[in-house]
């Protein structure tokens, strides 16, 4: 067995060593024996860090809860099992014209782990966080209760569990709803962008009339060149010929780990300078479908094994909006004179849309994601330096991505998290939260 | 549309199975000892476009119980196409070395109350005059070995009278499927250690939906047992008394 275990994390840096697996099935007990705790959820490990580590404890592998209860073609409220994927909902929903409210940059992540790290999208300027779209859920607790939590009833179990990284109870069924849609198709638009400045630019011209934005960046320039890269916006495409046309066939796999990672500075600058210069057209539209256009990364399985056994940090952090420009253009300054950093480098203005939990992240501001080869002491500390940047901005880090942030500097960005700490189940915990907690939770 | 009965519907490979013939519109007739746990899978399967989803309780032990699952089945569905016989346990090799009732009890549920189904399902499809047997036996069949051995015998008493049957229905316009799957990772093999020979149940789902299509006569599942079964039947017997098999 790897060293990352049965059940890892997808940046592959923490170990996982459970000492137990536990796999529920529909209409059984869901949660462990007291014996066995403590206890965290695990739903299909697309986590990055140590939010689905639990070493010495038992994991509650959620994959078997993946039933559909109920699915409303007229309303679009569907009721399901935790451990169902967005990719079986998008196979579901899709040819009836109903698409999920908010999406990730993956499909292979379970209805239960969504609501557990609040996920959003390149919607969030107009749709939120994705707890926002949940009707209600079922929330199992050690004690041996269920409560049904939903805005209304047992609200502020509901406020705790949305983005409480699976700490508050095991959630057994939710109900959510899904949004109306004309087929399978996107209208895309794409532009060149040549600099921070004009990101910006773009991205407020373009919130009012495109439910979807994002940009990819490059992070290896400098510069009168640094924040340039591509800004995507897109909406749903009407209905029109084939709505439900088929989507892509799966792409190539990592099957094995390369001995070393694939991105690394040799091959840093010139992946993104030639990403950056893909087209000579600084502008184009086309029609793509949903799979390719929200999940491009899906098309590779087992993507993360291209940054070699030593694995990979994600660092996920939201700006204030007042200053976003001048707090971007820092980070991505001691991004690029690191010359650490990846390909994968995605900026997103968020809206002003309240995150309904306790410990969301989604917050107004600018949201800046990128991957780093785990390259020991020299990560941590650029890592560690990118943190006094946003805790001295008033922003925040994303724990679903995180595998190293300090107490110190989760608390400053959660500021609710003594509050949340009291939902937190006895018979729950994860190597995160004790992370994170120290000795003062 | 097909219409298909399938025993042990509360199985992980059988389930993933049968989510593909939901999605394609197929009407299905889902029996377990467990109705709990066959209620959510039904309606799961009904939102997922199954055209009929009906459950019905049944303990394969009990042989008695047989035929009226199979009336019932034949009415609800209107006739029967395809038979998905699922159902299995792996009992714990000890406690059959050690025990004559629990290595009868492991035969039993694997293999009499399987030719006692089997019996009365092919008599039925014969008389129809067309319909497919599709029945989950075991790479472990193919070989005694000490670690597995009373499961083994009895997956390959199944297999030989599989083969049989499909000899004698040849030309009836009735097929018969031998699936043998290798390791997957279910809920029955939960305190088995997963190495990387472990399959996934969805995928061996796959595999026997796409040999029931092809109406095959044997399939292995994941394909590369069957190289590792020739192997492991080619060994002679000096030899394959030194492993730990």
């Amino acid at each position: 067995m790897s060293r990352t275990g049965s059940h890892p994390s997808w940046g592959r840096i923490p170990v996982s060593s459970p000492a137990r697996v536990t796999r529920p099935v529909s209409g059984r007990t869901p949660l462990p024996s007291p014996d066995d705790r403590p206890v965290l959820p695990y739903g299909n490990g697309r986590s990055y860090g140590d939010v689905v580590i639990n070493n010495d404890g038992t994991l509650i592998d959620t994959r078997g809860l993946d039933h559909f209860l109920a699915f409303d073609l007229d309303t679009g409220v569907l009721e399901c099992e935790p451990g169902v994927l967005l990719a079986d909902i998008l196979r579901l929903a899709v040819p009836h014209g109903w698409f999920v409210p908010v999406t990730p940059g993956t499909q292979y992540v379970t209805v239960g782990g969504a609501i557990a790290n609040d996920v959003h999208g390149k919607n969030h300027h107009m749709a939120g966080t994705f707890g926002r779209h949940v009707l209600d859920f079922d929330l199992a607790t050690s004690d041996g209760s269920t409560r049904v939590c939903s805005p209304t009833t047992n609200h502020d179990w509901f406020a705790a569990t949305i983005g409480g990284l699976g700490l508050t109870g095991l959630i057994t069924r939710v109900r959510l709803q899904l949004k109306r849609v004309g087929g399978a198709f996107m209208d895309v638009d794409t532009h060149r962008f040549d600099n921070l400045r004009a990101f910006f630019e773009l991205s407020a011209a373009s919130e009012p009339d495109y439910e979807y934005t994002v940009a990819w960046v490059d992070c290896s320039a400098t510069g009168s060149k640094l924040g340039r890269g591509w800004f995507m916006r897109a909406n749903h495409r009407p209905a029109m010929g084939q709505p439900n046309a088929a989507g892509p066939r799966p792409g190539p796999n990592f099957a094995l780990t390369p001995p070393f990672s694939l991105m690394n500075p040799a091959t840093l600058t010139p992946l993104n300078t030639l990403y950056f210069h893909r087209k000579r057209r600084r502008r184009f539209r086309a029609a793509q479908h949903y799979q390719p256009y929200f999940y491009p990364l899906d098309g590779i399985r087992n993507w993360n094994r291209a940054y070699g056994p030593a694995g990979f940090y994600q660092y996920q952090c939201v700006v204030p909006p007042g200053d976003a420009e001048a707090s971007i253009t820092e980070l991505l300054e001691r991004i690029g004179a690191s010359g650490q950093g990846s390909f994968l480098s995605v900026l997103k203005v968020f809206g002003d849309v309240p995150s309904p939990g306790l410990l969301s992240f989604p917050r107004p501001g600018t949201t800046l994601a990128l991957d780093f080869p785990n390259r020991g002491d020299s990560t941590r500390r650029l890592l560690d330096s990118l943190d006094e940047v946003v805790m001295a901005a008033g922003g925040a880090v994303y724990p679903a991505k995180d595998a190293r942030m300090s107490a110190a500097a989760f608390q400053q960005y959660f500021p609710r998290w003594r509050e949340f700490a009291g939902y937190v189940d006895p018979g729950f915990s994860s190597d995160f939260w004790l992370r994170v907690t120290g000795d003062t939770a | 549309m097909n219409r298909i009965l399938i025993v042990g519907a509360t199985s992980a490979i059988a389930e993933a199975a049968a989510r593909r013939f939901a999605a394609r519109g197929d009407a299905l007739f889902l029996v377990a000892r467990n109705r709990d746990k066959l209620e959510p899978i039904a309606r799961d399967l009904s939102i997922r476009g199954a055209s009929r989803a009906t459950v019905h309780a049944m303990d394969a032990d009990d042989l008695g119980a047989h035929a009226a699952m199979l009336d019932a089945a034949e009415a609800d569905l209107g006739g029967i196409d395809t038979v998905f016989i699922a159902y299995g346990t792996l009992p714990d090799q000890a406690a059959c070395a050690a025990d004559p009732a629990a290595a009868v009890a492991a035969w039993h549920t694997n293999a009499v109350s399987v030719v006692a189904l089997v019996t009365d399902v092919a008599n039925r499809l014969e008389r129809q005059g067309a319909g497919q047997i599709a029945v989950i036996s075991s790479v472990a069949g193919d070989r005694g070995r000490a670690s597995n051995y009373v499961y083994g015998s009895a997956k390959a008493g199944v297999n030989a009278f599989l083969d049989g049957l499909r000899h004698r229905l040849h030309g009836s316009g009735v097929s018969v499927l031998t699936i043998r799957p290798g390791l997957v990772d279910t809920p029955m093999t939960a305190d088995l250690d997963k190495g990387p020979l472990f399959a996934s149940a969805d995928k061996v789902g796959g595999d026997i939906v796409k040999a029931i299509d092809g109406r095959r006569a044997v399939v292995y599942t994941p394909g590369f047992w069957r190289v590792i079964m020739t192997i492991i039947k080619a060994v002679p017997r000096t030899i394959f008394h030194r492993t730990q098999l």
